[in-house]
């Protein structure tokens, strides 16, 4: 009788993780990006050195710009996206409700939904002046279409089985919205929180770039119309770390919002 | 409380928008605190039954009626559901108080009375979990306490113990047993397990497969407490096979037939 060592599969059905190799791609390059830059291969008009942007931005914050940029930016991010967010939810929970305002509502959002909102900020101008109101309109219809078919979406989801269960437990119409439709939608409307970021910074810089004296839009705008490239960076970067810290801030909301999804 | 379901039918439309019997002409009694388990093939309308008694659909014909005192505030039914059908959202403790929530009994009230059952569920110290902490077995625990604790006069039981693994269902087979010999509630305990069916119920009511109609009501002439010994008497055995000589050939039909 011949002996034989189990098969070693194991190894396939591992994917190890590489602590080092995350911090030593980011940094390699950043080194890269600094030595190429002061070789004078690349000349600092088209794109300047990462410490240059450092400095140039530390620079800024000193002088107060920075924080006039940045502080103007968030203000009309945080309202546009404020607004669009409740709107979304509200208008989103009514027609995965009820019927009717299904029948109205779907028709309507599949015919608006496609509408690039950026192409309606010319007529929002038109209509709301060239002030705060058409930014944070722009942005608050950015965020509202896609809070409104995720929680839509979500409460549609909701498991028939739990709908029966709180039914048979004696649960009315608003209880079944308040303890099963909207907690069944949370998660949905959770990615619709975290599309919706993406949307309103992608929105909050076109509309600086094509009305505004003020913001960080602006601030790239005017930079490259300055050929300052190395203050255009520093605008480019805050944009970066807006939208990670805005990631961040949504996920770590998301846990404490939904904590039976947290160690699953 | 009693249950009188006399000649009730009941067809719905399919997914092709065919008419479905599920029920024909169904009639039974339950005594007040009495335990009659339902068995039948796959697709025999158990499900469509208790969803009946629990005034989730409405018969096309006969009728249902619970007969006897009943307390104010006191539901006339309660469900189990097979799939425990818990929210996910909610901690053990949250998931028992639900029924009492709807039943608009006061929190402080309400956390004593749910405390009570998780207590008789054997689910203390598991108050703060959520349901995908629990086991299978835990998540039904916290299922009966849910229904238990509306105190409701008729606790229907669809399937409850057949998502659990066979170890497991036979513990929580006795467990159910032990809390209502302190309960009394009347039950009504849907089941496909013909074992189950016999070592649970004083009662058995076989229905056949679609459309459904009773075909026999075997009596259990096993003494209570039920323990595990029994399961070889001769008594027992002797309702099993009553029962599944009943349903054999209905079974294959519908084995055939590939029918759910």
């Amino acid at each position: 009788m011949s002996r034989r060592a189990a098969p070693d599969r194991a190894r396939l059905l591992v994917r190890r993780e590489h602590p080092v190799a995350r911090i030593a791609g980011l940094a390699g390059l950043l080194v890269l990006w600094e030595l190429l830059t002061r070789t004078g291969w690349i000349p600092p008009l088209f794109l300047p050195s990462p410490l240059a942007v450092l400095g140039s931005g530390l620079e800024m914050l000193r002088s107060g710009e920075l924080t006039t940029h940045v502080v103007t930016s968030l203000e009309r991010i945080a309202l546009g996206f404020g607004l669009g967010a409740l709107a979304g939810v509200a208008v989103g929970l009514a027609v995965g409700v009820f019927g009717v305002l299904e029948a109205i509502g779907n028709p309507i959002i599949a015919a608006t939904f496609p509408v690039p909102k950026i192409a309606l900020l010319p007529l929002l101008i038109l209509w709301l002046g060239i002030g705060e109101a058409s930014k944070v309109a722009v942005i608050t219809l950015g965020v509202f279409f896609p809070m409104a078919i995720n929680t839509y979406t979500g409460v549609r989801h909701a498991d028939p089985l739990l709908i029966r269960a709180a039914v048979s437990f004696g649960a009315g119409r608003w209880s079944l919205i308040r303890k099963v439709m909207l907690p069944s939608a949370l998660p949905m409307v959770f990615a619709g929180l975290k599309l919706g970021a993406g949307t309103s910074l992608l929105l909050l810089v076109a509309a600086e770039m094509i009305a505004a004296s003020s913001g960080i839009g602006f601030l790239v705008l005017n930079a490259q119309n300055l050929m300052e490239t190395t203050r255009l960076m520093v605008g480019i970067v805050l944009l970066s770390l807006l939208g990670l810290a805005s990631h961040w801030l949504l996920s770590r909301l998301e846990r404490v919002a939904i904590p039976w999804k947290a160690d699953a | 409380m009693r249950i009188r379901v006399d000649n009730v039918s009941k067809s719905y439309g399919d997914a092709r928008a065919r008419r479905v019997e599920a029920l024909t002409g169904v009639t039974f009694t339950v005594e007040a605190e009495e335990l009659v388990a339902v068995v039948g093939p796959s697709g025999c309308g158990k499900s469509t039954l208790l969803n009946l008694l629990a005034g989730l659909l409405r018969p096309d014909a006969g009728t249902i009626d619970f007969e006897g005192p009943l307390r104010a505030g006191r539901p006339a039914t309660a469900m189990v559901f097979q799939e425990f059908a818990l929210f996910p959202w909610r901690t053990a403790q949250s998931n028992v108080e639900f029924g009492l929530e709807e039943s608009g009994v006061p929190a402080r009230e309400r956390r004593a009375i749910a405390r009570r059952f998780i207590e008789l569920t054997g689910l203390g110290g598991f108050e703060t979990r959520y349901p995908h902490q629990l086991s299978g077995g835990m998540r039904q625990r916290v299922g009966i306490a849910r229904a238990l604790a509306v105190d409701p006069a008729v606790l229907l039981m669809d399937e409850p113990f057949s998502a659990l693994d066979a170890q497991t269902r036979q513990l929580m087979q006795e467990e159910l047993l032990a809390i209502w010999a302190r309960t009394r509630q009347t039950i009504l305990y849907v089941t496909h397990n013909i074992h189950e069916a016999v070592f649970m119920a004083d009662r058995v009511v076989v229905l056949s497969r679609r459309p459904g109609r009773v075909l026999e009501i075997v009596p259990v002439e096993l003494p209570r407490p039920r323990v595990e010994g029994m399961l070889g008497e001769a008594v027992f055995l002797g309702a099993v096979e009553r029962i599944w000589s009943l349903i054999k050939s209905q079974a294959r039909e519908a084995l055939r037939e590939g029918a759910a």
